[in-house]
């Protein structure tokens, strides 16, 4: 070959262009060369990846063997549910586990593990059904549930949830290690009667009864795990309609049918394939274009191109409430209730959600409680309406004016807003930072912190304003109700006031429905008269489902996506 | 030579070792810690938490039991993952990132030397300015761009043809591998062009080329023996280093194209304050990164014979 070139080009010496010629003659050849070992190269590769390489997937739906394609936003960092903390965990453990009560998929409560129970004033009782079995084909018994509890509780376990447990009579003692376990207000008097005790009244155990850190786990299957339990596919046992059969590791999950799952009303699908994981959205609106995923959520700037694909939108309120929230601590001037009050007045949610926000499903929020919290018939908020709330000006300047004669004040001195820094929260930031500076001649100063910095910054404290955000455990009204009591850890800026505690109390042991509502109703208006937090907003998801996928729901309380009612219909097509 | 490659490992482990006590220093320097969560833990469960992961020693007792542990190649256990080990999440995600990295960078470095060779071949005329303009783009546009462009390029295109021709996302075959691997080679390659052309137009005009033409060398002869060879050098040097940026530059076509490798570990244990994380990947990446320069120093010795390793 070399000669070849060689007696070409000793005629070619003579100029320039006639050198290129040659050069790139012998280059093309390179580039051939290279290709031929690309194209080696990738085969072997492809070989090694082979061996690394995830679930196999049919795409979005494969109705011949009855499985869905879905995409989760990350690894599920933690499957013990006696310990789990994260949305995407809870998903995965909606499905796989099941409490003594569950919820349908019109977010009643509904039986779970427990055919029927009772709840009275200083307790709870759960008959265990006889058809739920574990997804090894063992019976779920009460001691399941009584061994998952102790964990919980155990100080050892350093549970993060156990707090949720603490109406069970001494469970805050057991977990602060001033008890042994074994005084733990709960009992399985037989392999299928559970009786619980509690520490005060709890008229909404049924509710907690549903949560993840309620689930039961087995102690043989634990213990022979050996720490290691939730970690693999093989490490986990499953009570729930799916059972994660394969589990790569931050790439790919198999959930299949639970073949010794009881209810016959759930789990309709073969199979669930978490073949991607990613929290890109952007990545995600793609493979649902290119059919690969049933389900995606999408953002404002998205809007347009779902509806230029003619995909049906859907929308669900995904539970969560933002809201500024004050730092009460003594030496702040959020202490002082005038100019609270002023803020307070200077502002409108709705110019922050409709002209600043602009997600179409993003709902301007007007209390501590959202929309969604159900009162003794209806809704909580058409038994009881928000406190009115009219932006004025006037007004807002006359309390700032107050407050600056009672703090002593020349001027005021820049306040401090902590914020996340995601691009919504940045926008929220200015945009308050703006407003008072136009209506009160206040200076914000924004701090913007990533998750972690910004929560330790909570909770020594350091800020005058925080935009703070809040989801609910349970479907109660107590779980956005008790924020702000004063023993309460998340009520980070310190809020204290005898009034609310009391009414708390009221809301969390009053067995009297309509009673136990006014307690709440009293806390909303509290709430604004007082100026503790104000709030901002109603956080809703636009989402775009498969029409042949039918059941499936987003919920507000509970896992985010639920596929466990969820099948397959081609019916239209 | 083997004094000189023992004397070049003694280095990196100081190297490495510095790294190390940086970023644990660093770290814990930021305010808030891995244990912070959502919802606030009592004193006694935070006080559990402490004695589970080490963090109720003194800072000075972590660090050494940090190193120590460090020495025996135990990461420990990650905050956010709580069942997984540090070395396991490296173990399991660092080859799909190498092997990315490995497709990307030989894209890069043939794709640069081709066309740096042949924007040098035939400078100042149509290829050069076409090549150069899109070596520009490619410097200039952030991956992260690029990445989502080239996914809706996928799906338009499957979307047209009615099928799947590429995966749009995913991992498992050498389809999934292409155009991420691309993607990710492509700020790269546009660097490794622009240096090679360069290169090549200093060779072009240098004494030995015109004296090989003189001489009645054919040209092709003198394009790979002269020029390329000569010119190839500079790239070999920065092709270490490129392919650990590479490998370890992952992150945002790991997330865009759901690619479970060791990238998205690194930046997202980084966000959630996981200490074991951010040191393992930290360290271990690090460690990559000497070893990779070290490897091209040595390789050069080979290549150019004007560079002894003597000393």
């Amino acid at each position: 070959m070399q000669d070849t070139t060689d007696t070409e080009a000793v005629t070619a010496m003579d100029s320039d262009g006639n050198f290129a010629s040659s050069a790139g003659k012998q280059l093309g050849l390179y580039a051939l060369y290279a290709f031929l070992g690309l194209s080696v190269l990738i085969y072997v590769l492809s070989v090694a990846a082979g061996n690394s390489g995830g679930v196999v997937s049919g795409g979005a739906i494969d109705v011949e063997r009855n499985s869905i394609t879905i995409v989760l936003s990350e690894e599920p960092p933690q499957l013990d549910s006696t310990r789990s903390t994260d949305a995407v965990s809870f998903v995965v453990l909606a499905h796989t586990m099941e409490g003594l009560i569950a919820y349908d998929n019109n977010d009643q409560l509904a039986p779970g593990v427990a055919e029927r129970w009772e709840i009275n004033d200083d307790g709870a009782t759960f008959w265990i059904r006889e058809e739920a079995k574990w997804s090894d084909g063992q019976p779920v018994t009460a001691h399941d549930f009584e061994f998952a509890w102790r964990r919980v509780l155990d100080p050892a376990t350093a549970s993060e949830y156990a707090f949720i447990l603490y109406p069970i009579k001494n469970a805050e003692a057991v977990n602060r290690g001033d008890l042994p376990k074994e005084m733990i207000g709960v009992r399985a008097v037989s392999d299928r009667l559970l009786e619980v005790e509690f520490e005060r009244p709890t008229p909404y155990f049924d509710k907690l009864a549903a949560f993840n850190t309620y689930y039961p786990l087995r102690e043989d299957f634990f213990a022979n795990a050996n720490g290691r339990y939730g970690a693999d596919a093989d490490m986990l046992l499953s009570n729930g309609p799916y059972v994660v059969t394969e589990w790569i590791h931050g790439s790919s999950m198999l959930w299949e049918k639970n073949p010794y799952y009881w209810n016959d009303q759930k789990g309709f699908l073969d199979e669930i394939v978490t073949a991607y994981i990613t929290h890109d959205v952007n990545a995600k609106l793609n493979l649902f274009k290119d059919g690969q995923i049933v389900e995606t959520s999408l953002v404002a700037p998205m809007l347009p191109t779902a509806m230029e694909q003619r995909w049906q939108i859907d929308r669900f309120m995904d539970g969560t409430l933002f809201f500024l929230e004050f730092n009460h601590r003594d030496n702040r001037l959020t202490d002082n209730w005038n100019f609270r009050r002023a803020l307070q007045l200077a502002q409108e949610p709705s110019e922050l959600v409709y002209k600043v926000m602009k997600e179409a499903s993003y709902l301007p929020a007007q209390s501590l409680f959202p929309v969604w919290i159900q009162g003794v018939e209806d809704t909580f908020r058409k038994e009881y309406p928000a406190p009115e709330h009219k932006m004025d000006v006037e007004k807002a300047r006359e309390h700032l004016e107050l407050a600056r004669q009672e703090l002593g004040l020349e001027e005021f001195p820049p306040i401090v807003l902590l914020s996340g820094d995601s691009n919504l929260s940045l926008a929220a930031g200015e945009y308050y930072q703006e407003l008072y500076k136009q209506n009160l001649g206040l200076e914000l100063r924004i701090d913007a912190q990533i998750f972690k910095q910004r929560l330790a910054k909570m909770t020594s404290g350091e800020f005058d304003l925080v935009m703070a955000g809040w989801g609910p455990d349970y479907f109660d009204a107590l779980t956005f109700g008790d924020l702000f009591a004063s023993w309460n850890l998340n009520n980070r800026g310190h809020y204290r006031s005898e009034e609310m505690d009391r009414l708390v109390r009221i809301g969390r042991s009053e067995l009297d429905a309509k009673k136990r509502m006014d307690a709440f109703g009293d806390i909303q208006q509290l709430i604004h008269e007082d100026v503790v937090i104000i709030p901002m907003y109603e956080r809703g998801i636009s989402f775009v489902v498969d029409p042949r996928l039918k059941g499936f729901k987003r919920r507000s309380v509970g896992p985010d996506v639920d596929y466990s009612y969820a099948y397959i219909d081609i019916s239209e097509d | 030579m083997w004094v000189y490659v023992l004397k070049r490992l003694l280095q990196g482990i100081v190297t490495v070792w510095f790294i190390a006590t940086a970023t644990f220093f660093a770290m814990h320097n930021v305010p808030g810690d891995p244990l912070l969560n959502d919802r606030a833990v009592s004193e006694a469960i935070r006080t559990n938490l402490e004695a589970k992961y080490g963090l109720d020693q003194p800072i000075g007792t972590q660090y050494f039991i940090y190193l120590s542990n460090l020495v025996k190649g135990d990461f420990g256990i990650s905050f956010t993952q709580e069942n997984r080990e540090v070395n396991d999440i490296i173990r399991e995600h660092f080859p799909i990132s190498a092997i990315l990295g490995v497709l990307a960078v030989v894209f890069a470095a043939a794709g640069g030397i081709l066309f740096g060779a042949l924007t040098a071949i035939y400078r100042n005329r149509l290829p050069d300015y076409f090549i150069m303009l899109l070596v520009i783009l490619g410097i200039s546009v952030p991956s992260f761009v690029i990445a989502a462009l080239s996914q809706l390029t996928l799906v338009t295109l499957n979307n047209a043809v009615g099928a799947t021709i590429l995966p749009v996302a995913g991992w498992g075959t050498i389809l999934h591998m292409l155009v991420p691997a691309l993607v990710l080679g492509l700020g790269t390659m546009a660097y490794l062009t622009r240096l090679m052309r360069s290169s090549m137009l200093e060779v072009v005009n240098s004494d030995y080329v015109r004296t090989a033409k003189s001489k009645g060398v054919p040209p092709a002869r003198i394009f790979t023996k002269h020029q390329l060879r000569n010119a190839i050098l500079p790239v070999i040097t920065v092709l270490g280093p490129s392919i650990a940026a590479i490998t370890t530059g992952g992150f945002v076509v790991e997330l865009v194209f759901a690619i479970p490798g060791l990238g998205r570990y690194f930046v997202q244990a980084v966000q959630q304050l996981d200490y074991t994380v951010i040191m393992g990947t930290t360290v271990f990446y690090g460690a990559f990164l000497v070893f990779m320069v070290i490897l091209v120093d040595l390789l050069y010795g080979f290549i150019d014979p004007r560079v002894r390793l003597e000393k």
